[in-house]
């Protein structure tokens, strides 16, 4: 069989069986990396969610230390119009703090466990952040101006002594350097008995959901002391608890719709007009599993990590611990294609349990024009399908790919005996060093890919 | 032979993942409990299936285990079957995914163990790790351990459908 070097469109240089189609020369190189470079990592740092908002132009952080930070894009400069705007900070805030569960005698984790972005209705930005418990709404406001001139204080703002005052003026507004401003809106809290994993915001722009492991509440945006509960699988006898919920998200524009996933590998799509308890699904997707792969982690594999709608609102993606799977939402009895991530692991899965891997909650995402869905995995390898091509590629994330726009060169495994040169065995993969949040920019060939502690952004090549 | 120890194997990390999650800050997390739940009844499935099998004149398998004095695990395997005896109730619903003929670890290179069987009584000298606390009475050279107490859920030989329950694993919720 014949191979050749194609250039998929969206992938780049990649390697293919059968004759090379031309294609416009899409190269991923890198952009910039943020987040200390040095190999003591402090848990705080951890990098927990990533997350652009509606335009891409600012791409949010959380950490597991509590904090979030968020980076803006800079305009294009006119002396380089073909570079996209560099990401730097915008703002930096602790979100959330750890607290104690006094009744049940638990600390409650500060990490940020999801982010996201509201559509932006004015010149400030809103985002909900949340950790296990509570959710919070930030606004993020721009200040560059400043009243001075005040009547009754001083510049200092000391109030001044008001027999001193003779005459009235009104304070003008003057410029000062742009500060932003993190505030808190509002605060979700107490309406989780268990980990919230998924927050989704509505298309409606007046609801949105949060899911825990066992229910889903709907929340108003301006309503704190109250939510519907929309999903609640608990068992009247938690003996009986079979399968919990591991992630949650409304369709993008049908407002009534919502999925959920579980850790039985099976994705429930429920409609809120048919009850105001959606307990009872509207449509149960679920693929037969295969017997020849049964083992004593079947079930973990088969557990879904993340559930993500396509932009068009006409699919969806499914993240287990092996393969990536695209549903069509008119048909729930297999997924129209599936991708594998890294079957190589397969055969390791005793150790992948004994070292926690197992457990790891990978993310994944669309482009765009959901023609490209993205993944992490170890090594700080991630991985990019490209449906129409049906090609995939791997690339990494590392220190010796950060120089300035150096292309990224597509990675390879060797499962066989004899390794290739550039070539790397599956036993020398570094399980501490995965890819599990990764995020790709709305409009734009940008993408945001989250190491340990550190943020990779690469992009295509402008030429 | 192999599924056995390897069934017990994994019984016994599980167990102690179990416990290592309950001081996890943030407390125990209720999909990680139940994942690892699933894997300890196979695990525990798997054993028994294959204790049952090495005895074929039907004898309820002895509640004490011949004793693995060779890996590191010991302890916690000893202490697998140990928790995986006590008494349970059935849980309805749950069903016996995995045959014995269904169980690929024999075909798992990766995962097969080199550590022999041995019928050695443990010694008081090994203590067992501290985080894995004990709840059977140790004990003395030549004693014998009685039949589970009047109470327990199981009904008999070949009753290997009963399961560990969430609840036996993971606290009151």
């Amino acid at each position: 069989m014949k191979l050749s070097v194609v250039l998929c469109p969206n992938l780049g240089r990649v390697v293919c069986a059968g004759p090379g189609g031309g294609s416009s020369d899409v190269q991923w190189c890198f952009s910039q990396v943020k987040g200390a470079m040095d190999d003591d990592v402090a848990e705080a740092d951890i990098i927990s969610t990533v997350e652009f908002n509606q335009s891409g132009e600012l791409l949010a952080t959380g950490d597991k230390g509590g904090r979030v930070v968020i980076f803006q894009q800079e305009p294009e400069s006119k002396n380089q119009p073909l570079r996209r705007g560099e990401y730097n900070v915008y703002s930096t805030f602790q979100s959330h703090e750890p607290e104690f569960d006094y009744l049940k005698s638990l600390e409650i984790e500060e990490k940020i466990n999801k982010i996201r972005w509201l559509p932006q209705k004015n010149a400030a930005h809103f985002l909900l952040s949340t950790n296990d418990k509570t959710i919070k709404l930030w606004k993020i406001s721009e200040r560059d101006k400043r009243p001075e001139g005040y009547n009754l204080k001083e510049e200092d703002g000391r109030y001044k002594d008001p027999s001193t005052i003779t005459a009235l003026r009104v304070p003008v507004l003057t410029p000062m350097d742009l500060m932003v401003e993190a505030s808190p809106r509002r605060v979700f809290a107490n309406a989780h008995t268990y980990h919230i994993n998924s927050i989704s915001i509505n298309s409606d722009c007046e609801t949105y959901l949060s899911a825990d492991d066992l229910r889903i509440n709907l929340w108003h945006q301006e309503i704190t002391d109250r939510s519907f509960n929309i999903v609640d699988i608990k068992p009247a006898n938690m003996e009986d608890l079979t399968e919990v919920i591991t992630a949650a998200e409304f369709h993008p524009n049908q407002c009534n719709t919502f999925v959920y996933s579980s850790s039985k590998g099976t994705i429930r799509l429920c409609d809120m007009r048919a009850s105001a308890l959606c307990d009872k699904h509207t449509k149960l997707f679920e693929e037969p599993e295969d017997p020849n792969n049964r083992s004593f982690f079947s079930e973990i594999i088969s557990s879904i990590s993340d559930v993500k709608f396509s932009n068009n609102g006409r699919y969806m993606m499914t993240r287990d611990y092996l393969s990536v799977k695209i549903w069509d939402l008119c048909m729930e009895t297999r997924p129209v294609e599936t991708y594998q991530v890294h079957e190589y692991l397969r055969s390791k899965l005793c150790s992948l349990y004994e070292n926690d891997c197992i457990f790891d909650k990978f993310e994944c995402c669309w482009n765009g024009n959901d023609s490209v869905v993205m993944t992490g995995s170890y090594n700080n390898f991630f991985r990019m399908f490209d449906r129409g091509y049906q090609q995939d590629v791997t690339y990494e994330a590392s220190r010796e790919n950060s120089r300035p726009r150096s292309i990224l060169k597509p990675r390879k495994i060797s499962t066989g005996g004899k390794r290739k040169k550039d070539e790397i065995s599956v036993d020398s993969l570094d399980f501490s060093k995965k890819i599990i949040h990764t995020a790709w920019h709305p409009l734009d060939n940008i993408i945001a890919v989250a190491t340990t502690n550190n943020l990779y952004i690469f992009q295509d090549k402008l030429n | 032979m192999e599924v056995n120890v390897e069934a017990r194997r994994i019984l016994a990390v599980s167990i102690s993942k179990l416990y290592a999650s309950r001081s996890q800050r943030g407390g125990l997390r209720l999909h990680r409990s139940l994942l690892l739940s699933m894997v300890m009844r196979s695990a525990r499935d798997i054993y028994h299936s294959s204790r049952e099998s090495e005895q074929p004149n039907g004898e309820q398998p002895a509640t004490e285990e011949p004793m693995d004095t060779n890996c590191d695990p010991k302890e916690k395997a000893r202490l697998a079957p140990d928790l995986a005896d006590t008494s349970a109730d059935m849980a309805p619903g749950v069903s016996d995914k995995l045959d014995e003929s269904d169980c690929d670890i024999t075909e798992d290179k990766e995962n097969l163990s080199p550590a022999k069987q041995s019928r050695k009584r443990r010694g008081k000298a090994s203590a067992a790790p501290d985080f894995l606390p004990s709840k059977r009475a140790r004990l003395e050279p030549g004693e014998e351990r009685y039949a589970a107490p009047v109470g327990s859920c199981r009904a008999g030989v070949g009753d290997y459908r009963s399961a560990l329950t969430l609840n036996q694993v993971i606290p009151a919720f």
